[in-house]
């Protein structure tokens, strides 16, 4: 097995402000299933391209943003192997028991540097809709709304990324795809634990623990062009888009859900190997780098989180 | 039947119109369009337009309005009483005056800081 250790995004847990509503969105809109709703009121989401239990987590509350983001490992004594790493790196390592998710193992968690919580968890039960496995259709259920494909990695913004950069590199064996250093220091850093041009990424900002984006995988730039029409049908608020990253080259659109958490459809990206070097961006190519056809940043890239 | 429409007043930088169904803030990034919003302090802030991100916070110096949930992380449910609001979240009733409010992020301990 050539990836082992920390294999993906596993799911990511969001706050909502108002539940019905998000719920339509990520279902009618985005294209996701609802799988369960737990007795706390969660409910759990996911893509039918998805064989695992769920992607999304969503929980009622007050104020939006995000609660952990939990990577999958491939077995489960990589969870012993990393609380060991972790716990020598200096952080505190937690343990969430079997079933606080319905479907999933144990997890262990902790918070890193720019304030995020982080679980990896390596068992999760399949759940419908997914993919069949003997002789397969490309789709089993037919693609509904933006037809994402599966939940990809997810934007997160906070403080003291240096550290953020440290700690996955040394202890959970990511690579870094790609950086930008302004004249002040390290801006910002796209992480990949597989073949993806990133699963995580950490943009520098003062306030720790906010979220810029979710990110939804889409087949082509030609499902990139329906989401926009259901943007504008159903009057989703838009950042922006159609348009491209330099950065990882996704063909993207970022909008945001009914409680103004950010969120990205995209196709493409190139494939990531563990021997490639970083690609580097500095202040003066920065706008292309965030979006290609643009060529300058939004007034909402660097303020505008949850 | 038609729309409710409302003059929605910028003190001190002008005027564009709401609607009883249409979120205040588009309503000022219409008016922002046509140019009818002149000399503003400084840019429209216009974030998520959905009650998460606080960019939008804006002070209703009269007039009357309805309003959906917004993040307590940015308005304080005393500030909403007193008409402190993201202007993503609130939908004319009659005539608004406003003015912009600086964003800030509302602390655990009831502090606000800029954001």
């Amino acid at each position: 097995m050539a990836i082992s250790g920390v294999l993906r995004p596993g799911f990511i847990q969001i706050r909502v402000l108002d539940m019905p509503a998000a719920v339509e969105h990520y279902t009618k809109r985005v294209g996701l299933h609802q799988v369960t709703e737990g007795p706390d009121g969660r409910v759990y989401l996911k893509a039918a391209d998805e064989f695992d239990h769920h992607s999304i987590v969503l929980r009622r509350a007050d104020h939006a943003g995000v609660d952990m983001m939990a990577f999958k490992c491939l077995e489960d004594a990589d969870l012993d192997r990393f609380e060991k790493r972790i716990a020598d790196y200096g952080y505190a390592v937690d343990h969430v028991k079997a079933g606080d998710q319905p479907g999933l193992g144990r997890r262990i968690g902790f918070t890193i540097a720019s304030g995020h919580r982080i679980e990896l968890f390596a068992q999760s039960e399949q759940s419908d809709p997914m993919p069949r496995v003997h002789n397969p259709d490309v789709w089993e259920h037919e693609p509904h709304g933006m037809a994402a494909r599966r939940f990809d990695h997810a934007l997160l913004y906070g403080p003291d990324i240096e550290r953020n950069l440290d700690f996955f590199t040394k202890v959970l064996d990511f690579k870094c795809a790609e950086r930008v250093d302004m004249p002040d220091g390290l801006l910002a850093i796209w992480l990949t634990c597989g073949m993806k041009a990133h699963d995580l990424a950490f943009v520098k900002h003062p306030e720790p623990n906010k979220l810029h984006h979710v990110s939804f995988d889409l087949e082509n730039w030609g499902a990139v062009g329906h989401a926009a029409d259901i943007i504008t049908r159903y009057d989703i608020s838009i950042d922006i888009g159609p348009t491209r990253h330099g950065i990882t080259r996704g063909q993207t659109i970022y909008f945001f859900d009914p409680s103004g958490n950010r969120d990205e459809v995209f196709a493409g990206g190139y494939t990531y190997y563990p021997d490639l070097p970083t690609r580097t961006w500095d202040e003066t190519q920065i706008g292309k780098g965030i979006f290609y056809y643009e060529r300058q940043l939004n007034d909402a890239f660097l303020s505008v989180v949850t | 039947m038609a729309a409710e429409r409302f003059t929605i007043t910028v003190s001190g930088h002008g005027a564009g119109t709401g609607y009883a169904h249409e979120r205040l803030l588009v309503a000022l990034e219409r008016a922002q369009g046509f140019g009818h919003l002149r000399d503003l302090p400084r840019r429209l802030p216009v974030g998520c337009r959905r009650g998460g991100c606080g960019v939008c916070r804006i002070r209703v110096e009269g007039g009357e309005y309805r309003s959906d949930p917004m993040s307590r992380a940015h308005i304080s449910a005393e500030e909403e009483a007193s008409g402190v609001v993201l202007a993503c979240c609130i939908y004319p009733l009659s005539d608004l005056s406003l003015r912009l409010e600086p964003p800030v992020t509302v602390k655990a301990n009831g502090r606000v800081a800029a954001l």
